[in-house]
């Protein structure tokens, strides 16, 4: 029997904590969030349950705690009964684990750097996005979501780039993905926001938005220390 | 087994700690397959560049034609398929395999950039850094050591687990480096349960698969030439 009591510490605007809700909701089960402002300081919740990397989400069920966001999800699967996250097919799970690797380790710095660098650097970047969407939207294979018929581990794992990929674009000025471009991405990301269990978990567009433009010198030099690495 | 008739593959290179990991898991269950060696300063083989387009690197493991990359992917997906034969890997209750992933995951981040800062860093203070970082990484290690064996012997408990597995992939540049340095990195009087730990590579599963540290001593200071090389001939150029 497992422990009750579901927790998730989270904070807005995150799309890894993002992650975590939605699979929570997706299995039905029931949970407080407790919303950290990251851009003030970290609460000391936060750091006694995540004293290795101090970052959201950290999922508490009962006394356990489970850090990272993708062994989040994947501990919900397993911990927790309704619709399946993971496929079940070895191979699928394979496969599935590979691009949320790849999306994690792989994407994450052009596509970061691609928005918030400058000049010939950037338009390396810009290109190495390219290449690494079309290689994300080949797995669509035409279908409604990168599960199937309804959503699984790899549309929850590649959330950002539905929903906050436009934004940043916004607040940036940098289009990343032109209005004719990824055709098989977009239709996806259309689905994936406006489902119905995801949706209440989405942080607002505008506040999104608003959050980005006031944060933008700060992105920068997270960029500028990234480059020099 | 069938005789000549191989359905599991595994794409290699004999120094990377991450195909390590894939042929101890293969070990620890008990499973045959056709090694096949890539070289390290050549070229990729069409094989290679086939199965694992995206990142063309070691580890693939080709199960019937289908091709699974990434080292500790593949470790899971071998305790999935042949979870009928030999030992699980992973633990069977979702929050000790959380445990166990949340640590493969710190495995990857921290102890892999430690020690490439370590023997990559550009200057001196740089690599004593990276060496710096090792053994605070190493003390965390001991912390999660502790509460994965839970008293005994390894991180699965009484037998070889998942996260065993991964950190036993680095075991190898582990002696390397402490032959190389003069100085043990699991040093019994920092990080007790670690020293105690490498009793993992007196096991024949893994005896089996480990490679020669006198040979990755060889290479280390080959590579560490190489390198030095490169960036005198930087230096000279300027």
């Amino acid at each position: 029997m497992s422990p009750s009591g579901v927790k998730l510490i989270g904070a807005f605007g995150s799309p890894f904590a993002h992650r975590a809700e939605v699979a929570l909701r997706l299995k039905g089960v029931p949970y407080e969030l407790l919303l950290e402002e990251l851009m003030i300081s970290k609460s000391d919740l936060l750091l006694k349950h995540n004293p290795i990397h101090k970052k959201v989400p950290v999922l508490l069920h009962g006394d356990r705690t489970i850090c990272e966001s993708l062994v989040v999800l994947e501990y919900i699967d397993e911990a927790f009964d309704g619709p399946a996250i993971m496929p079940t097919d070895p191979y699928e799970r394979a496969m599935v684990r590979f691009w949320a690797h790849f999306m994690d380790n792989k994407c994450a710095k052009p596509f970061m750097l691609s928005v918030w660098s400058e000049g010939e650097a950037q338009k390396g970047f810009l290109k190495e996005v390219k290449e690494n969407l079309a290689l994300l939207q080949a797995q669509l294979e035409g279908k409604r979501f990168f599960a199937g018929e309804s959503i699984g581990y790899l549309d929850i794992v590649l959330c950002s780039l539905a929903h906050w990929l436009t934004v940043i674009e916004e607040a940036t000025g940098v289009k990343l993905v032109a209005d004719d471009e990824f055709p098989d991405l977009r239709r996806w990301a259309k689905e994936y926001t406006s489902n119905e269990i995801v949706k209440p978990c989405l942080p607002d567009r505008d506040r999104l938005l608003a959050f980005y433009t006031a944060h933008l010198d700060r992105y920068k030099m997270i960029a500028k220390a990234m480059l020099q690495q | 087994m069938t005789m000549g008739d191989h359905e599991l593959k595994l794409l290699g290179m004999w120094a990377s700690p991450f195909v390590l990991r894939a042929r101890l898991a293969l070990s620890f269950k008990g499973l045959s397959y056709e090694y096949i060696e890539e070289e390290i300063f050549g070229n990729k083989s069409a094989l290679l560049v086939k199965s694992n387009p995206v990142h063309k690197k070691v580890p693939v493991l080709i199960h019937k034609d289908k091709s699974i990359c990434e080292s500790q992917i593949i470790v899971e997906y071998i305790d999935e398929v042949f979870s009928g034969t030999g030992p699980s890997l992973l633990p069977a209750d979702p929050y000790e395999r959380g445990v166990a992933r949340f640590w493969a995951a710190y495995i990857d981040d921290k102890l892999f950039s430690s020690f490439m800062m370590m023997i990559k860093g550009k200057t001196s203070e740089e690599k004593a850094e990276g060496r710096r970082q090792s053994f605070a990484v190493a003390k965390t290690l001991e912390g999660a050591l502790k509460r994965c064996s839970k008293g005994k012997s390894f991180f699965g408990g009484d037998n070889v687990g998942f996260l065993d597995i991964v950190l036993g992939g680095f075991v190898a540049w582990v002696h390397t480096r402490d032959i190389l340095s003069g100085s043990k990195q699991f040093d019994a009087g920092k990080t007790p349960l670690l020293a105690a730990w490498e009793r993992f590579c007196a096991l024949d599963a893994t005896k089996a698969v480990k490679p020669d540290v006198e040979k990755l001593v060889e290479l280390s200071k080959m590579r560490q030439a190489r390198d030095d090389a490169a960036a005198a001939a930087v230096s000279q150029s300027n």
